[in-house]
């Protein structure tokens, strides 16, 4: 670029705007040309094949906890006495940190669907004899997976589930699946 | 900006080297666009990497999962045949690239003094790009991939003594195997640092030397030009058109490239009716199989390919401007690339009868063409000198601007 052609006002206008328009279009380009790239690593398409998980409940005794892999992910089932369900309705502690009601976290009383993760950073808790106990941090969660102490943020998580008859859920975005 | 810009310039020549080696750096003003070839095979490069790159990311090396990881990425992966097409064409895009930035520099005589070391850093790439691309072929675990391999680590059976033991060890088993695939993979992935690196390398002798030009002669200052805008502009149309021919094979032919064979997983017990390697390699190829002797064939092939890297030597003509002014030097270089044309069919082809004896005679020619031209270069420039040199070189040599000196008889 000479110096006669920046001296001319006009001159240099044009050539400042062609600049820029040629930036902005190969811009344009750099980043759909990217984004193949960027997509690429996300996950699959056989992966997000399996991101629903069918569970029997038939075979969980009153009382008894389940485990079951949803997306790679831990998810408690909880069969709950009459007794574990009208204690985590009265107790007036959950009301503490992240209050919910109980009646807002099962979409039938007796079952108790929640994903195995700390919310604080992410451990598996340990079932106790009553509610579950997070073994890296102390977080300690009811029968309704609320949090009652320790450093959780939040309660543990709702995944999305439906019943697809008495003794079977489907765990996964179940809109998607009709 | 522009403090941010002096506090790094106070402590790294940041400006001095855009100014020096970007945007001012001095470019012959009549460069042709067989110059924008070198700039291409840089792109293809970055290309080759980024797409390696992420295809990594998805890919097995491992005998019972690499050919169902490539139609996972095929089929799975968001995109991943867009990303394995790219990679594969690709490759080929590479060396069509590197064929004609080589035939550019044979016919210009831009490999003669001072470019020698260009020129065999040039050499050096060109066989870690052929070995990197080997790697490569294997990596889908299909059949070609397999058989290719299988043909290629058995040349080095003609090591004399240690023959058998050398192709164990470099394939790591008794046959082609799990412990070949995850080697070459390895190696796949490693190479192109070495490729990074002599790339650098090329390029800082570039700059020193600077580039040469169609007239062969080196030009005086004032008939260099600054790199940008005016062959920043000429590289990336050049990039335009080659994308347009590259794009046409990713989008619209990507089966081009890829023998139907390797679709098929590879199977060490039946090998497919008929084995071709990659299209960059039928001349070298159809030399090796016109030797009817194993180590004679081998011998000869890994000739063919090193033995651009004595062209400084065999060439001994001190006219300047490559083959145009040399006309007996041009009907050479035709001759040469008519004939690695005719080598890369015979490879192609199924040998038979007569393609046998047409295969031989290109073999015989192209080591004849390099056997020959010490003489017939020292002929030429004897009787060019006495028919006088055209009068646009006599021009160029006597402007007393021009670094070149040149005077017959020598």
């Amino acid at each position: 670029m000479s110096d006669e052609d920046s001296k001319d006002p006009k001159e240099s206008g044009r050539r400042h705007f062609l600049e820029t328009v040629t930036g902005v279009v190969a811009g344009a380009g750099v980043c759909g040309a990217a984004w193949p790239f960027i997509s690429s690593m996300n996950p699959t398409t056989d992966v997000l094949a399996k991101s629903t998980s069918e569970v029997e409940l038939g075979d969980i005794a009153v009382g008894e906890t389940k485990t079951v892999d949803w997306q790679g992910k831990p998810v408690f089932i909880l069969h709950r006495t009459p007794e574990q369900i009208s204690e985590v309705r009265n107790d007036q502690s959950a009301q503490t940190k992240d209050p919910e009601q109980d009646e807002k976290r099962v979409q039938k009383p007796q079952w108790l669907v929640v994903v195995g993760l700390c919310t604080h950073l992410g451990c598996v808790p340990l079932r106790k004899d009553k509610g579950w106990l997070c073994p890296c941090h102390g977080s300690f969660y009811d029968d309704s997976g609320r949090v009652l102490r320790g450093p959780a943020p939040k309660n543990l998580i709702l995944p999305p589930y439906e019943f697809l008859s008495d003794n079977k859920i489907l765990i996964g975005k179940v809109e998607e699946q009709s | 900006m522009s403090k941010l810009l002096n506090w790094v310039d106070a402590r790294f020549p940041l400006s001095e080297f855009v100014k020096q080696d970007l945007t001012g750096y001095p470019t012959p003003r009549n460069l042709s666009y067989w110059w924008n070839f070198g700039f291409l095979a840089g792109f293809v490069l970055v290309l080759q990497v980024v797409s390696g790159l992420f295809l990594a990311m998805h890919y097995k090396p491992d005998a019972s999962l690499a050919f169902e990881s490539i139609e996972h990425i095929m089929r799975e992966v968001n995109y991943g045949w867009l990303i394995r097409y790219i990679h594969s064409t690709g490759a080929s895009a590479f060396f069509a690239v590197i064929f004609i930035h080589m035939a550019r520099t044979l016919y210009y005589g831009s490999y003669r003094a001072p470019r020698e070391l260009m020129w065999w850093t040039g050499q050096g790439l060109l066989l870690l790009l052929m070995a990197t691309a080997f790697f490569g072929y294997l990596l889908p675990w299909g059949q070609m991939s397999y058989w290719g391999a299988q043909v290629i680590t058995n040349l080095f059976r003609a090591t004399p003594f240690f023959g058998d033991e050398i192709v164990i060890w470099l394939r790591g088993g008794f046959s082609i195997g799990d412990a070949t695939l995850t080697r070459f993979f390895v190696l796949h992935y490693f190479f192109p640092f070495l490729i990074i690196g002599l790339v650098l390398i090329h390029l800082v002798a570039l700059h020193t030397v600077k580039s040469s030009n169609p007239s062969g002669i080196n030009l005086a200052a004032k008939d260099n030009i600054p790199f940008h805008p005016y062959f920043t502009a000429k590289d990336l149309y050049g990039l335009g058109v080659f994308l347009i021919v590259f794009c046409f094979f990713v989008f619209f032919s990507p089966e081009f490239f890829i023998e139907a064979d390797n679709n098929i997983p590879a199977n060490p017990l039946k090998t497919p009716a008929h084995i071709v390697p990659e299209w960059y390699f039928l001349p070298f190829y159809a030399i090796l199989r016109s030797i009817p002797d194993l180590l004679g064939g081998v011998v000869a092939m890994g000739l063919s390919v090193v033995i651009f890297a004595a062209m400084p030597f065999l060439d001994r003509s001190h006219i300047p401007g490559g083959a145009r002014y040399r006309p007996v030097y041009r009907i050479l270089f035709y001759i040469f690339v008519l004939d690695f044309a005719v080598l890369t069919y015979v490879g192609a082809v199924p040998p038979s009868g007569s393609l046998v004896v047409i295969g031989q005679v290109a073999t015989f020619i192209y080591f004849a063409l390099f056997a020959l031209l010490p003489f017939i270069s020292k002929a030429e420039e004897k009787w060019l000198c006495k028919r006088g040199l055209p009068a646009e070189v006599e021009e160029l040599l006597k402007s007393k601007s021009s670094p070149d000196k040149f005077n017959c008889p020598l």
